[in-house]
């Protein structure tokens, strides 16, 4: 069992299949929806938590993207200049997913991004503007 | 009676690579089985460092002159504007200065630039005079063509800072950083035992001709800082609650390094720039050796409310309990987060250490101690001025 957050952006043509129901039924995957923006007959942007085992995932991932959904990995959308990093801890007041944490040994950042749950908040938060989150 | 060091002893043993020099983060943690008597025979040097955004931060320019001459009577630099108000062609380019129209991008950004050997926009115009016919100049300057910059900062390191928190309904944007409503999170600023100013809360060791780390390189304590207030509330360990004294400080910015400064943009507020200070602290004396033993428990500072106007005080924490990651607050358990860096501090303290055992670096004795017992004046506004 894994279990591991995607976004999905779905353009309007594809907006109302009911791929939730198939990636549940046809691959045994529990879905958790952490952030939803869907405008009815426009584009629509999802954060998703799949969980299950590590083939169903995969397949129920290349379902949804043989419907004409891009649908990766959240970590591949999250950019994080982290060699600029000057480990102040303005981000880590703000991240409530506790995905951004102070290391209490070493003071350094740490970052788990499969934590996060895309509420943009660190965004303006680091004074150094290191985070960029590509969700819609 | 213990034993009493001088200056001059010390640097000697400094000099001949005999000296023992400890974080202030080592002597606290040596502390919990020597005493104080113990550790001025044992060590000889404590370093202290802090790396924050600090506001009150910018560098002297001189741009040298062009042919023809201009008086430069309106400075910018990238499109930030520098202060045009002294000779022909020196300025000073405060950190938080900025173009209305790019808040984002501010004089610590400009000073970044410059220090990272970039090439930086000049523009200034002048209405132009006998001995300085020009009226405008459009160039490119970087760290080779400019005469000195000099990093001159009016207010650093303060002693201890407050935990900011918001009670309102409100998130609000603050230099403390974001702080969400209903007091979800508490931000701190300090490096509690770390701190320079924590470890010589009387200031008998640092003043003015201070010699420091600033930046990457040596640089000194020119003045108090300014808001310098000495009669703040102490704890029972001679520690104030709350900012207190501060330091003014200089250096050469071409000696320093782009990873001991670095420009800072905060959301609704404006740029501020983090500076890295480390000073040593001469263990002269057991009193010396006693404040500098000071350890994260001892150290208190007031938790206000930054979103009810007078900020409030909620509260009084130890840094060991900012540290843990929970405060209490009205019974509520609130998350902490700093907003400065302990990682960095550490090495500033480490490389100022390095410094002092390979003999590269002298300890001054203050040519002058800063004043006491002062306070400040709050700005009031006459009568006259509301009519
Ligand atoms: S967007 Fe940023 S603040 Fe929000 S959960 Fe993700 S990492 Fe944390
Ligand atoms: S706010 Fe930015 S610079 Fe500070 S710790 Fe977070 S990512 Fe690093």
């Amino acid at each position: 069992m894994i279990k591991k957050r995607y976004i999905l952006n779905f353009p309007p043509e594809s907006g109302d299949k009911a791929f939730t129901y198939h990636l549940v039924k046809d691959y045994d995957i529990r879905i958790n929806i952490l952030k939803a923006e869907v405008f009815p007959g426009k584009r629509g942007s999802l954060l998703l938590e799949l969980q299950g085992k590590r083939n169903n995932i995969e397949n129920g991932v290349k379902y949804i993207q043989s419907h004409k959904i891009t649908c990766e990995p959240l970590d591949k959308r999250i950019h994080f200049k982290e060699e600029n990093c000057i480990d102040c801890g303005n981000c880590t007041a703000v991240c409530f997913a506790g995905a951004l944490t102070m290391n209490r040994e070493s003071w350094k950042l740490e970052f788990d991004k499969n934590k996060c749950v895309v509420c943009e908040l660190c965004i303006p938060a680091c004074p150094l503007n290191l985070f960029e989150i590509d969700f819609r | 009676m213990s034993k009493i060091k001088t200056y001059a002893e010390i640097n000697q043993k400094l000099k001949s690579g005999k000296a023992v020099v400890l974080t202030a983060e080592e002597v606290s943690k040596l502390a919990q089985t020597a005493s104080p008597e113990e550790i001025v025979e044992r060590v000889d040097v404590v370093t202290t460092a802090t790396f924050g955004a600090m506001c009150s931060s910018g560098a002297i320019i001189n741009f040298g002159h062009a042919s023809p001459p201009i008086r430069m009577e309106k400075i910018r630099l990238n499109g930030v504007p520098c202060y045009e108000g002294l000779a022909a062609v020196d300025s000073y380019i405060g950190a938080a200065a900025c173009n209305p129209d790019n808040p984002e991008y501010g004089g610590a950004h400009v000073i970044q630039d410059l220090l990272e050997g970039k090439d930086v926009l000049l523009e200034a115009w002048g209405k132009g005079t006998d001995c300085y016919p020009r009226k405008y100049i459009k160039t490119k300057i970087n760290i080779e063509t400019i005469n000195e910059f000099t990093l001159f900062n009016p207010r650093n390191a303060y002693q201890n800072y407050n935990v900011a928190v918001n009670t309102t309904k409100k998130m609000i944007h603050t230099y403390m950083g974001t702080l969400l409503p209903n007091l979800r999170n508490a931000t701190y600023s300090t490096s509690g035992e770390l701190s320079p100013l924590l470890n010589d809360p009387d200031l008998r060791t640092i003043g003015i001709g201070t010699r420091i780390f600033l930046g990457g390189a040596q640089g000194f304590v020119v003045w108090n800082g300014t808001q310098f207030h000495t009669t703040k509330p102490k704890n029972e360990f001679g520690v104030p609650v709350t900012n207190a004294a501060t330091i003014s400080v200089i250096g050469n910015l071409k000696e320093m390094s782009s990873g001991y400064i670095q420009g800072a943009y905060y959301e609704k507020y404006g740029v501020s720039m983090f500076v890295g200070i480390g000073v040593p602290i001469p263990v002269l004396d057991a009193d010396i050796a006693r404040r500098v033993s000071i350890n994260n428990s001892q150290i208190e500072t007031s938790v206000l409310d930054y979103g009810t106007v007078g900020q409030p005080k909620l509260g009084q924490v130890s840094y060991e309990e900012l540290q843990s990651g929970f405060i209490k607050i009205k019974g509520k358990k609130v998350r902490t987060a700093p907003v400065a860096s302990l990682s960095k501090a550490r090495e500033i303290a480490g490389e100022l250490k390095e410094w002092l055992q390979n003999g590269k670096f002298e300890i001054t004795q203050p040519v002058q101690h800063f004043p006491q017992n002062t306070s400040l004046n709050s700005l009031k506004e006459t009568e006259a001025d509301n009519d």
